[in-house]
C-alpha cells in the first residue's frame, strides 16, 4: 500500500539566516592563507604563508627555492668564463652589473681588479649604472601596479625598452648580455653608443619627472607607503639588509663610497638615505639613486678615455694573455698567441689558489661571490651572497601586524628578484 | 682600527684558540680552532670590534681531507670599514657547530642554507628546515660526492603525499557551529 509522505523544506534564505545566527564568533580564531608560488604581487615564485587574524597577518613564513638551479654546483664544474652566461640569470633584471660583479669578484682572485685599462672601468661603470636605473624602473613599475597606479608601469617600461636596446648596441643581446670577459669585455662600445646614452638620459629625465609627479605626492601612494613595515637602523644590520634597503632606514653604506672599486672614486655622486625606513622612505632613495645614476651616466659619456669612437684606440682588456684571449689575427699568424687561446679555451686561466670575497653594489643590494681556488681554472668553491635572498629573510619579521592588502606593498618596496634570490 | 689590528685583537684575547691572521689580496682571515667556540668569538668581534654586519656565512667541502667540513664568515664592521673572514673547520663524523643567530639574526637564513645544501646541522638554530631544496628531500646537493648531474629522488617528497585540498569534489562548506578549520576542510578524507 502506497503512502504518502509530507516532506517539509524549510525555506533556504530562513535556514542561512538561522545558521549565521548559530555561528558562535570565535575570537582570535586564525586563519592560514597560503599566497604564491605564482601571485602577480609575489614577482616571480615566492610563496610565503600568513597566518591571519582577520585582515591583521599574525604570522608570516617566506618559502623560496622555487627557483633554484643550482648555479652553486654548475659553477664548481666548469672554467670561470664559462660561469658569466650564468651570472646574466641571477638577477634578471639588471643582467650587464652581474656580469661586472662577477668578473670583478674574479679579477679580485686573479689580483688585476685594479689594473684594468681605464676605458674599460668607464664602460663597466656605465653597463652597472644602466642596469641600475633598468632594475629600479621595472621594480617601481610593479610596485606601482600592484598598488593600482597601472599608467606608471607603461611609463617605465617605455624607459626601460631604451635600456634593452643600449644593451643590445654594446653586447648584441638585449637581456642574457654576458657583456663582461675576465679582465676587460666582450668587445669595446660601438662608436655611437655614447650619443645613445646621452639621448636616453634626455628622454628619461623627462619620463622620470612623470613618474615622480604621478607618485611621490599621490595621496593614496602616500597613504599606502608611509609608516608601513618600518625597518629600524638596528634591525636592518641585524638582518643584513644592503642596497636601498638598507639605505632607506637611514644607513649611509654604499659599497660604491666605501670600498669604491671601479673608477667610481673620481665621478661625482650622493648615497641618498631615508630617514624613517618605512616603504616611502625605501620608494624615495630608489628615485635619487636613479638620478644619481643618471648624473654618473652623465660623466661617464663626457670622461671616457679615448673618446665615444676611441680614435686613440684605448684598450679594454687587460694586455695579458694568460687571462684574456688575443686578437684572432695574432692567434691565426703567431705561436705564443695561438698557445695562449688552446690554454684559454681548454683549461681556463690559472688562478691562484686562495680564496677572496668581494662584493659589488647591485640595485638590489650587495651581489657578493666568495671564491674558493686551489688553482687551476675551475673554482674549488663558489658562493653567491645574493641579496634578494638576505633581504627577503625579514619578512618573517616585518609583515606580522600589517594587513593583507600591506602584503604586495611591502614586497614591492623589498624590491626583490627571485632568480638571484633561489640561484 | 684597521682589519689587521682588530685581528690581533682576537688573537690577543683568544690566544691558541685563534691563529695567526693571514692576508690574501688585502683581505684578513683567521681561523678558529674549536667549532664549539665560534658563538664566543663572534660575540667578541661584535660586541668589543664593532662586527655588527655578517655579511656572509658559506661552506667548504674538503672532500678527502679531514676534518671534512670549513664554515666561512664574512663579517664587516659598518663604522669602522674593516673586514675580516673567520673560519672554522668541523669533522665529517660531528657535522655540528653552533648556530650565531644569537649574535647576528641574518644568520638564521645562511645557517638554513648550509644544512640544506651541505648537511651541517646548527646547533640551537630555532628554525632548521631545508630552506632551497624541499622537505623531504634525501640529498645534500653542494657535497663534493654529489654528482652534477643529480641523483633521482621521490618528487615531491612530503608535499603531495597527502590528497591535494578539495580532492574530488567542489568546495564545501559544512554547515555546523564549528570553528571555521572544520567547517572549511582543507583535505577532503576520501570516504571508502
Amino acid at each position: 500500500m502506497a503512502t504518502v509522505q509530507d516532506i517539509e523544506i524549510p525555506d533556504s534564505a530562513a535556514r542561512a539566516a538561522q545558521a549565521v545566527d548559530e555561528l558562535p564568533d570565535d575570537v582570535g580564531e586564525k586563519m592560514v592563507l597560503n599566497m604564491g608560488p605564482s601571485h602577480p604581487a609575489t614577482h616571480g615564485v615566492l610563496r610565503i604563508l600568513l597566518e591571519l587574524d582577520g585582515e591583521v597577518i599574525t604570522k608570516a613564513d617566506p618559502d623560496v627555492g622555487y627557483l633554484h638551479r643550482g648555479d652553486e654546483k654548475i659553477a664548481e664544474n666548469m672554467t670561470y668564463t664559462q660561469f658569466i652566461p650564468y651570472t646574466d640569470r641571477l638577477d634578471y633584471l639588471a643582467p650587464l652589473a652581474n656580469n661586472v660583479a662577477y668578473a670583478l669578484a674574479v679579477e679580485k682572485a686573479l689580483d688585476i681588479h685594479d689594473k684594468l685599462p681605464p676605458r674599460c672601468q668607464y664602460i663597466r661603470v656605465m653597463c652597472c649604472e644602466l642596469a641600475r636605473i633598468s632594475a629600479h624602473l621595472l621594480g617601481l613599475g610593479a610596485f606601482a601596479m600592484d598598488v593600482g597606479a597601472v599608467t606608471v608601469f607603461l611609463l617605465t617600461f617605455t624607459e626601460r625598452e631604451k635600456i634593452y636596446n643600449l644593451a643590445e648596441a654594446a653586447s648584441g643581446a638585449r637581456l642574457t648580455t654576458s657583456y663582461t670577459r675576465i679582465g676587460g669585455l666582450m668587445r669595446d662600445i660601438p662608436p655611437t653608443w655614447c650619443d645613445q646614452v646621452r639621448q636616453f638620459l634626455k628622454e628619461f629625465a623627462v619620463a622620470l619627472a612623470e613618474v615622480e609627479v604621478l607618485l611621490t605626492r599621490n595621496r593614496i601612494w602616500v597613504d599606502r607607503l608611509r609608516d608601513l613595515a618600518v625597518i629600524s637602523k638596528e634591525m636592518a644590520i641585524d638582518y643584513g639588509l644592503s642596497g636601498p634597503n638598507l639605505r632607506g632606514s637611514g644607513i649611509e653604506w654604499d659599497l660604491r663610497k666605501n670600498q669604491p672599486y671601479l673608477c667610481y672614486k673620481d665621478l661625482q655622486f650622493d648615497i641618498p638615505t631615508g630617514s624613517v625606513g618605512d616603504c616611502y622612505d625605501r620608494y624615495l632613495v630608489r628615485m635619487e639613486e636613479m638620478r644619481q645614476s643618471m648624473r654618473i651616466l652623465e660623466q661617464c659619456v663626457n670622461k671616457i678615455p679615448g673618446g665615444a669612437e676611441n680614435k686613440s684606440k684605448e684598450p679594454v682588456n687587460v694586455a695579458d694573455g694568460k687571462i684574456v684571449l688575443p686578437p684572432k689575427h695574432g692567434v691565426m699568424t703567431k705561436m705564443e698567441e695561438l698557445i695562449h687561446q688552446f690554454m684559454l679555451v681548454t683549461e681556463g686561466m690559472n688562478v691562484p689558489p686562495g680564496e677572496i670575497y668581494f662584493g659589488h653594489e647591485n640595485p638590489k643590494g650587495e651581489l657578493g661571490f666568495y671564491i674558493c681556488s686551489k688553482g687551476g681554472g675551475v673554482p674549488y668553491r663558489l658562493k653567491i651572497r645574493s641579496p634578494s635572498f638576505i633581504n627577503l629573510s625579514i619578512l618573517g619579521e616585518l609583515m606580522p601586524g600589517a594587513m593583507v592588502s600591506d602584503v604586495p606593498v611591502i614586497l614591492g618596496s623589498i624590491d626583490f628578484v627571485m632568480g638571484e634570490s633561489d640561484r | 682600527m684597521t682589519s689587521l689590528e682588530t685581528a690581533q685583537k682576537l688573537k690577543a684575547k683568544f690566544g691558541d684558540l685563534v691563529s695567526e691572521p693571514t692576508e690574501f689580496r688585502g683581505e684578513i682571515m683567521i681561523k678558529v680552532a674549536d667549532a664549539e667556540q665560534i658563538v664566543a668569538v663572534c660575540e667578541f668581534a661584535k660586541k668589543q670590534l664593532g662586527f655588527d654586519y655578517l655579511v656572509d656565512v658559506s661552506s667548504l667541502d674538503n672532500y678527502g681531507d679531514d676534518p671534512r667540513w670549513t664554515v666561512v664568515y664574512e663579517l664587516r664592521g659598518l663604522a669602522s670599514a674593516c673586514e675580516l673572514r673567520i673560519k672554522t673547520d668541523v669533522s665529517e663524523e660531528k657535522s655540528e657547530l653552533p648556530s650565531v643567530i644569537g649574535v647576528w639574526k641574518t644568520a638564521n637564513w645562511h645557517e638554513r642554507e648550509i644544512y640544506d645544501m651541505m648537511g651541517i646541522s646548527f646547533r640551537e638554530h630555532p628554525d632548521l628546515r631545508r630552506i632551497l631544496m624541499w622537505e623531504g628531500y634525501p640529498y645534500f646537493p653542494l657535497r663534493k660526492d654529489f654528482p652534477l648531474a643529480g641523483k633521482p629522488s621521490d618528487i615531491p617528497g612530503v608535499a603531495f603525499s597527502k590528497p591535494a585540498p578539495m580532492e574530488g569534489g567542489p568546495f564545501v562548506t559544512i554547515p555546523s557551529t564549528s570553528s571555521s578549520t572544520a567547517r572549511e576542510p582543507r583535505v577532503r578524507i576520501p570516504e571508502n
